[in-house]
């Protein structure tokens, strides 16, 4: 263990929209009713923690939308990876899925994201914060976790202590291979407000595979083709909670339902119809019928997406689910391990 | 791949996840005691490969780490002690519990539901009090927010429906009804249910361990004080 370096942190000069510490979640504490949270995009989260060396689930900045200015008081050595956005160290243009170099008094800049919503930044040997519940996690709603374990948001001023050295050399060379690897592209902002003004417009649709589960059988036959065929809006009441779509309403022969256990990606239909799909900071438990859950792979992708974006789903069974999981993580390792040989062997992305 | 048998079914739930339903769907001490059952049993055969175990009313969300494991690995291994113990369930004695004690500051000034829940129930706000404490409730689920701990079952007497447009801020410690259930606002926030009195001891501390004094299957008692003991006990209007 390297001891902690108090006074080398990284200073929030601007915030921007809104930047969270987040890990990889808070596990097992559902029992108390504190949510999972962690990052919306798991496989961007990894990879900047990757380029820095990093174990997997370290704590980092997940920062939506842009105008994030960072300074570091110490030299570091960061990643940002995600949304794609103007990165400017000092004013001047840099690549993001790459390890940077930072010397003390140097300041980070992530710009308005053009495609995606999410940005993570990672330094090298992680931030020191304690942990809550077992967790850095940032969950406003419940006042938990992050910088200040209240739940409260990074703001202008704050500072963020460095951990220390990371386990690993960072990777030095910039890899292009890694950013959208086996993830479908992300949506362009530009495109969709266009296509929010004509409601109709977006030129691709995020495919968002599920799995049938929970109440799925109180949905008839009709009711799961017009599911599938149907193309569904993301509306602009999505956030960390959940995303909220509409279109083509869904009816269920529910009876009314106790209420029960909620996993990421659940996709539950209110009594209006319009499908709503959970993600990382959703209630815990729930009593509207879900016909069954989005893989986590899609969950990052929706969570990238902009409102007025079209989304459709496609049905899952069992197989293809650890199929596509286990092609996912395979594709992730040869792409850690060509950055970085130690990694595949030690690490599992989450 | 759903497992059915008289008193199970067990439906996926997510990539990492199942959820067992117990049968009927409905709340009762039974069905809470089945809960707890099959919660003690889901632990030591998961071990560390499980990530959550979500108990609620009539249901027990399983999670499990997708590095180690998956539907396909586990259906076995689940349907195999879960058609050997099932039989088990109907037999179940009541679970040992803990009872907590909850002290209540029942007032018209700590409670402001309490003369309009008398009001509609025709009963004296005393009545009204002496009801909601004079039984016990069992812990059915834990969730809306940290530290909320669902309770019934409230005697019919005093069943109401939620209020008809929530309330923009309920405070901390809020002892409140609806239907056949009671609980303790574990924080301020929103909340449509009908409020009777204050509880002074915390529902949720994250400083303390254990950060809540129920957990699911717990029984709890309502025991009413005055406002001086209310504050004596740490509570503040």
């Amino acid at each position: 263990m390297t001891q902690p370096n108090h006074s080398a942190c990284l200073k929030i000069i601007s915030p921007g929209t809104l930047s969270l510490l987040q890990d990889a979640g808070r596990f097992g504490m559902t029992a108390l009713g504190l949510t999972q949270g962690g990052p919306l995009d798991g496989h961007s989260f990894a990879w900047a923690n990757a380029l820095v060396g990093n174990p997997l689930h370290s704590t980092v900045i997940e920062h939506s939308i842009g105008g994030l200015i960072v300074q570091a008081t110490a030299g570091c050595t960061v990643a940002v990876t995600g949304a794609v956005l103007p990165l400017l160290l000092n004013g001047k243009a840099v690549a993001c899925w790459q390890a940077i170099s930072l010397k003390a008094g140097d300041e980070l800049e992530l710009g308005y994201m053009t495609q995606g919503l999410r940005a993570y930044l990672a330094v090298s040997g992680g931030f020191a914060v304690a942990l809550q519940f077992g967790s850095s996690a940032t969950v406003m709603r419940e006042g938990v976790g992050g910088l200040h374990q209240d739940g409260s948001k990074l703001a202008a001023g704050d500072q963020i202590p460095l951990a220390g050295q990371a386990t690993l050399p960072a990777l030095t060379t910039p890899n292009s291979q890694v950013q959208q690897f086996s993830l479908p592209p992300l949506v362009s902002v530009a495109a969709l407000t266009k296509a929010e003004q004509k409601q109709s417009g977006a030129s691709t649709v995020l495919s968002l595979r599920l799995l049938e589960g929970y109440q799925h059988h109180l949905f008839s036959t009709v009711e799961r083709a017009r599911f599938y065929l149907n193309s569904y809006q993301v509306s602009t009441n999505s956030d960390r909670m959940g995303y909220k779509l509409s279109g083509s309403a869904i009816s269920c022969n529910s009876r009314a339902l106790l209420s029960e256990g909620i996993s990421l990606g659940a996709v539950q239909i209110p009594p209006d119809g319009q499908p709503i799909v959970l993600l990382n900071d959703r209630q815990t438990l729930g009593g509207y019928p879900k016909i069954g859950t989005v893989l986590s792979l899609d969950c990052w992708r929706l969570a990238q997406t902009p409102p007025g974006s079209l989304v459709q789903f496609s049905p899952l069974d069992s197989y293809q689910v650890h199929n596509a999981l286990a092609l996912y993580r395979a594709g992730f390792s040869p792409a850690a391990k060509a950055a970085h040989p130690q990694h595949a062997a030690t690490q599992e992305p989450l | 791949m759903a497992i059915t048998q008289p008193q199970l079914r067990l439906e996926l739930a997510g990539e990492n996840a199942f959820i067992l339903y117990l049968k009927p769907q409905q709340i009762s001490p039974a069905t809470a005691a089945a809960v707890q059952y099959y919660c003690s049993l889901l632990t030591p055969l998961l071990g560390q490969h499980l990530t959550e175990l979500l108990p609620s009313y009539a249901s027990v969300l399983v999670q499990f780490n997708p590095l180690t494991h998956s539907h396909l690995s586990l259906l076995p291994l689940l349907n195999q002690v879960l058609q050997a113990k099932a039989a088990g369930a109907g037999q179940l004695a009541q679970q040992s519990s803990k009872i907590v004690e909850l002290p209540v500051w029942y007032s018209a000034q700590s409670g402001a539901d309490l003369l309009s829940v008398a009001k509609a129930k025709n009963l004296t706000p005393d009545e009204v009090i002496q009801l909601h404490s004079s039984q016990s409730y069992q812990v059915y689920a834990i969730g809306f927010a940290p530290g909320f701990a669902y309770l019934g079952e409230l005697p019919a007497e005093l069943a109401m429906p939620r209020l008809s447009s929530p309330r923009a801020k309920v405070p901390a410690g809020a002892v409140a009804i609806a239907d056949r259930q009671t609980a303790v606002y574990p924080a301020a926030s929103p909340g449509g249910w009908h409020l009777l009195g204050l509880c002074p001891i915390r529902m949720f501390n994250p400083q303390q361990q254990p950060a809540m004094p129920v957990a699911v299957g717990d029984q709890v008692r309502f025991i009413p004080v005055s406002e001086r003991e209310f504050q004596l006990l740490g509570g503040a209007l």
